[in-house]
């Protein structure tokens, strides 16, 4: 194995980790702008001068979907960043948005060598820096493809797991049309996550880049609705059916006050401002109201995107409602913090007992109570448990519950042969096959509330099951019926 | 882009129009409803599919222009297109065997109601409908909905038109008159739905309504359409938007959909006025 860089460990190791450089906490909680701008040139060269070149790579088996990222680190110390853009997209179509979204600190960031003593190469914000230069210098050049297979695979739902799903057929040489239910491309990408953590031109970028592999897709397309799975087999000529439809049905707390006005699920609340663009009424016709006091209830990324929207849409106060402790909250550290330094409160081991009216059907509190930890669940997170007596009322006029999605039933319910799991999610084994033939299934939909990068990893695996099984598949069989 | 191929004044606020959207054409139930964005920026708003051409790929809708959406609408003309129609979805109407059975519909509502009327009769129930508005000049389909009926009542709430009154006052008389009448579907404004509801309960007779909640997405993920009906929440768009009338919490329904009323108001201003009511007059481009 060859080393790049000639600094001995001993000096690679002296070299502070690198930080983003970041619009002021004061200001960006007033903007939809993107709160980090990344790494520069230089600060990405010493971040790539940092990393120790391991015999034993670590960090790649903490990839779910395995980028080679000691050679595309080395290549970035070489300044070869489009090479190294190339060499991550080999295991990733979507480093722009990896980059951005990914929690590095619980997957390869964890594992890295150098994290053992010193704090770990800062691997996320390299991938962005790459992904980044390739396309303010607009070097991207897509894939040749040259092999062509006559043959139609439809991919339904155009999220991380179902791009991921057709980038790849198409690369190998099928024939892919993407069936999506919204009238914009991405999935989560597009109507969760907010501007400020993924711009839009960024998002748009790469959903263009999908289109380059000549994908044909089909917006305003409800797959279940507009033509059943059956049809799309029979009638539409499709050999194979990938179904990335994500887990967007928002579930309720089912606590008194969830149908006054003010109420909203993170969903609702986040589809209206980012897909809508509500935040721009009266620019744009979709209307919001957010409240000078705002409750978001749910420690996951999305309870942190609703929260962090809010005192952007003018808030002065948001509050950030969970039922267990910070340590337990799912979110991305970075996002923690970020919501943090906004000035957003945060109410730990609290939990909601009921929403509060004004005369006018409006939200104007809601009631919480204390909670403390018990003993690990199966999940061997410490259960939280009610205080008796402990109940007070913080005034709100607006209340968002990011508490859990579940899978949207259309499909699962129009399509006969399909194995449902008690959660709604679709069972599917280890290549990512359905119950019946043909039928494969990835993302959020088989995972319940997961995250973008296995989302794309079941996409990648999917399609390596769907080349197999067409490649295999007896051509008499493939007949349009 | 979804082309408007025909365009058709209904009365000064009501406008036909035939969109070429061949995949929603093929698979239209009565019930069946499509969100529509017309232009970049613009909300998604729910529509009722009033029929459909498959062989020629054509949507109709009957669409009131009452707020900022709808009067764009009502601006664009045959040749134009729509930018976004996504369909068809909620729950198509369950088409039973009742025998007698009542259509009413309220305003633009009438526009809702004439589908399921036609295909209650198809599957060979006896259809009495009235058709209600607040005046003559918002009385729509009162000739395709007679075609259907064996009888039909109008009336306005002005007296303009047909017998001066709501739609419950001739519903009141075909019940006391008429024992075999098993089901009613009413499609309107809430109030008119509610006093519906209340009046078919006391004769216990089947009663159906489409609830008009506030709808971003309409395929079940938002939850921002949802109504309590029997104590249990629904989203209207995916498992409505009809539902037993006598289970509806109306008046939380009626609350929810004030919501935004001064946010809309603001935005109607937005739209200048003038050229919308230039075309809706006489639909010039
Ligand atoms: C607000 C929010 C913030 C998040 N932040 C992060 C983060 O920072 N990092 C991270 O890793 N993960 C994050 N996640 C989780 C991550 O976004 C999801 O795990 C991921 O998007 C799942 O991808 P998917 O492709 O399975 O589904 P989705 O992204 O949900 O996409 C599914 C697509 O299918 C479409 N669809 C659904 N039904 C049909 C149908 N019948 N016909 C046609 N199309 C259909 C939908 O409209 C949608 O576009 C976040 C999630 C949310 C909600
Ligand atoms: C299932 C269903 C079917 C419908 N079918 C028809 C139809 O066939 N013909 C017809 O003329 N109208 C129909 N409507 C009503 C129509 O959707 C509203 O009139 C339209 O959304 C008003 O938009 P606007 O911007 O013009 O007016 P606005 O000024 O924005 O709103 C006027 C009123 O319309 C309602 N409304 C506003 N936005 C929405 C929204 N996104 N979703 C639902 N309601 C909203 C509110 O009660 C509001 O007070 C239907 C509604 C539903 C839910
Ligand atoms: S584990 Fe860390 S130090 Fe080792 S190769 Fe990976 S990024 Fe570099
Ligand atoms: S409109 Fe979003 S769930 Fe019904």
């Amino acid at each position: 194995m060859n080393y790049v860089n000639p600094m001995k460990p001993s000096e690679r190791m002296k070299l502070p980790r690198q930080a983003s450089i970041e619009q002021i906490a004061e200001e960006r909680n007033k903007n939809f702008n993107e709160v980090s701008a990344g790494l520069d040139e230089a600060r990405a060269l010493i971040e790539a001068a940092r990393c120790l070149e391991c015999k034993n790579p670590v960090c790649i088996e903490g990839c779910p979907v395995t980028i080679d990222i000691r050679t595309f680190i080395q290549l970035i110390y070489k300044k070869d960043y489009i090479g190294a853009a190339n060499k991550i997209r080999e295991a990733n179509y979507l480093p722009a948005i990896c980059g951005r979204v990914c929690p590095q600190e619980t997957q390869c960031e964890i594992v890295c060598t150098l994290g053992k003593k010193y704090e770990p190469v800062a691997i996320g914000k390299l991938e962005r820096f790459v992904a980044d230069y390739e396309i303010t210098h607009n070097l991207f050049v897509p894939p040749v493809i040259t092999n062509h297979i006559d043959k139609k695979v439809a991919v339904v739902g155009s999220g991380p797991a179902g791009i991921t799903c057709a980038a790849e057929l198409a690369k190998i040489g099928y024939k892919v049309t993407i069936f999506e239910a919204l009238h914009g491309l991405g999935g989560v990408l597009r109507y969760g996550i907010p501007e400020f953590r993924l711009p839009r031109e960024i998002l748009d970028t790469e959903m263009e880049r999908v289109r380059q592999l000549g994908v044909e897709i089909y917006k305003n397309f409800v797959v279940g609705r507009t033509a059943s799975i059956d049809e799309l087999f029979n009638e539409w000529g499709f050999e194979a059916i990938f179904l990335g439809t994500g887990a967007g049905t928002p579930t309720f707390m089912g606590i008194p006050g969830e149908s006054l006005s003010g109420v909203y699920s993170a969903n609702e609340y986040l589809t209206r401002i980012n897909l809508m663009k509500a935040y721009q009424f009266p620019d744009s016709d979709t209307p919001i109201k957010v409240g000078k006091e705002v409750a978001v209830i749910g420690g996951g990324n999305t309870a942190m995107d609703a929260v962090r929207t809010s005192l952007r849409l003018g808030a002065k106060k948001a509050y950030l409602i969970y039922r267990r402790s910070r340590k337990e909250m799912p979110a991305r550290e970075e996002e923690v913090h970020h919501a943090e330094q906004e000035g957003v409160e945060f109410m730990m081991l609290t939990n909601p007992t009921r929403i509060i009216a004004d005369g006018n059907n409006w939200v104007s509190g809601i009631e919480c109570q204390k909670m403390e930890l018990g003993e690990p669940d199966e999940s061997g997170r410490r259960k939280p448990i009610a205080i008796k007596g402990s109940e007070f009322i913080v005034p709100v006029q607006t209340v968002i519950e990011a508490v859990g999605q579940k899978p949207n039933p259309i499909i699962q319910t129009t399509t006969d042969g399909l194995n449902v799991s008690k959660w709604g999610t679709i069972v599917v084994n280890d290549v990512q096959l359905t119950s019946r033939e043909g039928i494969f299934a990835g993302g959020d939909l088989t995972r319940g509330g997961a995250t973008v990068i296995l989302a794309m990893r079941d996409g990648k695996i999917a399609a390596e099951a769907i080349h197999k099984y067409l490649s295999e598949k007896p051509d008499a069989d493939t007949k349009v019926k | 882009m979804y082309p408007i191929v025909a365009k058709e004044i209904l009365s000064p606020t009501i406008t036909k129009y035939e969109i070429k959207a061949p995949f929603i054409a093929k698979k239209r139930k009565a019930g069946n409803f499509v969100m529509l964005r017309i232009v970049e920026d613009g909300e998604r708003i729910p529509i009722t599919l009033v029929d459909s051409d498959s062989n020629a790929g054509t949507i109709t809708l009957i669409v009131q222009a009452i707020g900022k959406t709808t009067k764009l609408l009502a601006t664009k003309n045959v040749g134009d297109s729509i930018l976004d129609v996504v369909g068809p979805l909620g729950v198509p109407t369950p088409i039973e065997l009742h025998g007698q059975v009542v259509c009413i519909g309220g305003g633009v509502g009438t526009a809702e109601v004439y589908p399921i009327a036609r295909a209650l009769k198809d599957a060979g129930n006896t259809i009495f409908s009235i058709v209600g508005a607040r005046s003559k000049d918002l009385i729509i389909l009162e000739k395709e909905m007679g075609q259907i009926s064996k009888e039909i009542y109008v009336t306005t709430d002005d007296g303009s038109y047909g017998r001066k009154g709501i739609v419950t006052d001739p519903l009141k008389d075909l019940l006391d008159a008429n024992k075999d009448i098993h089901a009613v579907y009413a499609i309107g404004p809430l109030p008119m739905m509610k006093a519906v509801a209340n009046l078919t309960k006391t004769y216990g007779t089947k009663t159906l309504v489409s609830l008009n909640a506030i709808m971003v997405d309409g395929t079940g993920m938002c939850g921002g359409c949802r109504v309590s009906i029997g104590g249990k929440m629904k989203f209207a768009c995916v498992d409505g938007p009809e539902f037993d009338a006598h289970l509806v919490d109306f008046d939380e329904l009626i609350m929810r959909n004030r919501t935004y009323v001064d946010l809309e108001k603001i935005a109607d201003e937005r739209c200048k006025l003038t050229p919308s009511i230039v075309a809706l007059a006489g639909g010039v481009k």
